[in-house]
């Protein structure tokens, strides 16, 4: 480790704690619904939007509408999608004459970028064509998060009402994030991309001659404008195969500072908005500590055991750190926070890859994942799950004390508790399970490209990344066939909506509550007591459902590096 | 619930048509349009020519280099090696059998080039994309001695082009970007810049 990589690990840190309340009080104008600078230009839109699609945004819905609404336009988007990269081969914007997708590769690839996954088991260049990039992917990129973004508001609203029906409504929320947050970000920092060396053009292939004489034929396409909001909204899906480490992704070590910054800025800045939203800023301040805390230790760790590097490469002569899957230009402590980053948010950008890690290394993006991307999480997704384990320590700290718990001015009773249980419990399910069954079918075992433990952790890391909507990967996994991209498909389906209709129950059912102020036994929930109690439920949840698993891989992994033993 | 259904469909059919052209079309297409007025030459691919104007590279992404007249590029696992259509790691792990098999003969190249003590780390492995402009001054450096020799020009002024093209960027690593470092090696005066004569 260097002091210069803990300048950048800080100093990061420190970028995104001085935004997160600009950007909260931004975010807030939307939330309550109010006009923004913005309006005098993108108003007309939005209003031509709603009468078009005969929405009357003023007209709030109760939580089973607005769940509705959500899952019927995910399910059009999802359908479109999958339409538009069947049809590939026969819509213009294809330069490389590529054709269309399989059923099963469309069929995963649209869920995929629906559930703000963006897991690739497509490579980019090879199968994507300019127009599909554009109209199969940019669109879900900002839909996807926009998505999050108001069931979060949602959530919000149910904390924050009194004795009310309604949480809003869902197409106001979508429309406005998307215009007045999304949208005008990604215009200038698409700008500064292309400056920075993305490329954006509709055209295709480049021949190039290079200086030894050889032919190398050089990819570019729309690039800067896909490559902005797939950051900014968590979504992940890279132009090309490599993803962030692909240089026309991100040239410059000052590139991938933005890209890290885009990822969690608006992660930082909702837990501002929901402390204002309840009355108390405090409240966002001190979940985004127990965020900060848990992702800081992610770092410390991943960034330590990559720059120790492997000691079956130093046993060979190689000095430093493990550079196997990163790129010079941002060395180890910026790929070691990048991948600290998107793991934590649910992103699954990657500027190095991760299959390379060291074992330990490669544990925390994997851990971070299992632990449910609360860690400032996916846009909108990392707040409303992190209220969920909220939930669950409000419940453990009644619990001790003997009285019925209450969070931000509502009591939590049995049927919040039950669903949010019933939330978190779709993870170890849905990951274990389905990373069982693959270890032991044939199909599933055809999969990994490494041997040994590390090939369990492959197909471990496949199912944890699809379930948490992530989309990064231990690459090596060959996951392009009809059963992973299946049971990938629907494991990334049931990670998306059967966490969030029981969350928007959980909204509706708050809403609904009246207000009960604060008393004396009243346990509080801005002070260092709840940040560790938040960290703890944290912690031991995620670590009792995943220690066995992480065990049989990484733990592994990691035994038998150490004492030279190859796979 | 019918009802509720059916009245959900039209806006979710018809803010579906229209995103797909603000988001999909009319964002993608006013992006291209501003870029190429604003920044041509990143906007398509910061490409380099040669004086004849034939297209040698791009400032951003790597090429392979293998003779040993050049500084020679990282290990690629992007198709066989710098495939711009393929990008690629390796995605072997840290005690993968079939990585040591790859650094072997690898390492042991370097070695009989005279390169003595620890080898850079970025040198013999693969980067995350396959298509790594750069080296660290290092494993330039490393290479110094062997394009001296071969190119018959003193070690010192091949050193020098490695330190000149050297950028230190706080946010990253020092890199030099190995495209700027092979132009500047084939205009140094004295040294051919064609291979074929050279070899």
């Amino acid at each position: 480790m260097t002091l210069q990589g803990w300048f950048l690990i800080l100093g990061f840190v420190a970028l995104l704690l001085a935004l997160t309340k600009p950007v909260g009080i931004w975010l807030f104008t939307l939330y309550e619904g109010r006009r923004t600078p913005l309006h005098v230009v993108l108003g007309p839109v939005e209003r031509g939007f709603y009468k078009l699609a005969g929405i009357d945004p003023t007209v709030e819905q109760g939580w089973r509408r607005y769940a509705l609404h959500m899952l019927l336009f995910n399910a059009t988007l999802m359908a479109f999608t999958y339409a538009v990269l069947r049809l590939q081969g026969v819509l213009p914007g294809n330069p490389q004459g590529l054709a269309g997708l399989s059923p099963n590769l469309a069929f995963n690839t649209a869920i995929s970028f629906t559930t703000n996954t963006n897991w690739q088991s497509y490579g980019g260049e090879s199968t994507m064509s300019n127009l599909s990039q554009m109209l199969g992917l940019t669109i879900h990129n900002f839909l996807s998060a926009a998505t999050g973004i108001a069931l979060a508001f949602a959530l919000f609203r149910g904390f924050a009402r009194r004795e009310s029906k309604a949480i809003g409504n869902f197409w106001a929320d979508v429309t406005r994030v998307t215009l007045y947050v999304l949208l005008p970000i990604s215009i200038v920092y698409a700008l500064f991309l292309i400056a920075s060396g993305v490329p954006q053009t509709m055209a295709g292939v480049v021949e190039v001659q290079t200086l030894e004489g050889a032919k190398q034929s050089l990819l570019l396409g729309p690039v800067a404008s896909q490559e902005a909001i797939k950051m900014l909204g968590t979504n992940g899906g890279g132009f090309f195969n490599a993803n962030s480490a692909h240089p026309f992704e991100n040239p410059t070590a000052l590139t991938n500072l933005m890209q890290m910054l885009s990822i969690f800025l608006i992660g930082f800045g909702l837990t501002w908005t929901f402390g204002k939203a309840v009355g108390n800023p405090r409240q966002g301040w001190a979940i985004l500590s127990a965020m900060v805390i848990l992702f800081l230790a992610g770092v410390t760790i991943t960034y330590a055991q990559e720059a120790a590097g492997s000691p079956v490469l130093h046993h060979l002569g190689v000095t430093g750190g493990n550079m196997e899957g990163k790129e010079v230009r941002f060395g180890i402590a910026a790929s070691a926070l990048f991948s600290v980053v998107t793991t934590a948010a649910s992103c699954g950008a990657v500027n190095s890859m991760h299959d390379s890690f060291t074992a330990l290394g490669g544990l925390v993006p994997l851990f971070n994942m299992q632990l449910g991307e609360v860690v400032i999480g996916g846009v909108g997704a990392g707040i409303y799950g992190f209220l969920l384990f909220a939930i669950l320590a409000v419940f453990v700290a009644g619990l001790m004390v003997g009285r019925t718990p209450e969070y931000v001015g509502k009591k939590i009773e049995a049927r919040e508790v039950k669903l949010a249980v019933l939330a978190i419990a779709v993870l170890p399910l849905m990951i274990l399970g389905l990373t069982a069954l693959s270890s032991v079918l044939a199909q599933g075992l055809a999969g990994p490209l490494n041997r040994g433990p590390h090939g369990f952790s492959e197909i471990l890391y496949a199912f944890t990344s699809a379930v948490g909507n992530n989309g990064s990967a231990f690459a090596g996994l060959t996951a392009n066939t009809p059963y992973y991209n299946g049971l990938l498909g629907v494991a990334m389906w049931v990670g998306r909506f059967f966490i969030i209709v029981p969350m928007l129950a959980i909204a509706g059912g708050l809403a609904a509550k009246k207000y009960t102020p604060e008393s004396a036994g009243s346990f509080p929930t801005t002070g260092g007591l709840w940040i560790g109690l938040l960290v703890g439920i944290v912690l031991i949840l995620g670590g009792l459902t995943f220690l066995p698993s992480l065990a049989l891989g990484p733990i592994a992994d990691h035994l038998a590096m150490i004492s030279g033993k190859l796979s | 619930m019918g009802k509720d259904f059916s009245s959900a469909l039209r806006p979710a059919i018809v803010m579906t048509i229209l995103f797909t052209v603000l988001l999909g079309l009319v964002y993608p297409l006013a992006m291209t349009g501003i870029g190429q007025a604003i920044f041509p030459s990143q906007a398509n691919g910061s490409l380099v020519r040669d004086a004849r104007g034939t297209v040698v590279g791009s400032t951003v992404v790597g090429q392979a280099f293998t003779a040993d007249r050049y500084f020679q590029t990282r290990p690629s696992a992007a198709g066989k090696g710098y495939d711009g259509l393929a990008s690629s790691g390796s995605n072997l792990g840290p005690a993968a059998r079939a990585l040591v098999d790859r650094l072997k003969p690898d390492i042991a190249r370097r070695r009989a080039e005279g390169v003595s003590g620890p080898i850079p780390a970025d040198l013999v492995t693969a980067s995350g994309s396959g298509l790594d402009p750069d080296l660290s001054p290092a494993a330039a450096l490393a290479q110094t001695s062997r394009i001296a020799r071969v190119r018959g020009v003193p070690d010192e002024r091949v050193r020098k082009l490695v330190v000149d093209a050297t950028d230190a960027s706080i946010l990253g690593e020092p890199h030099v970007n190995v495209l700027a470092l092979n132009r500047a090696l084939d205009a140094l005066p004295g040294t051919g810049p064609s291979g074929a004569r050279l070899r």
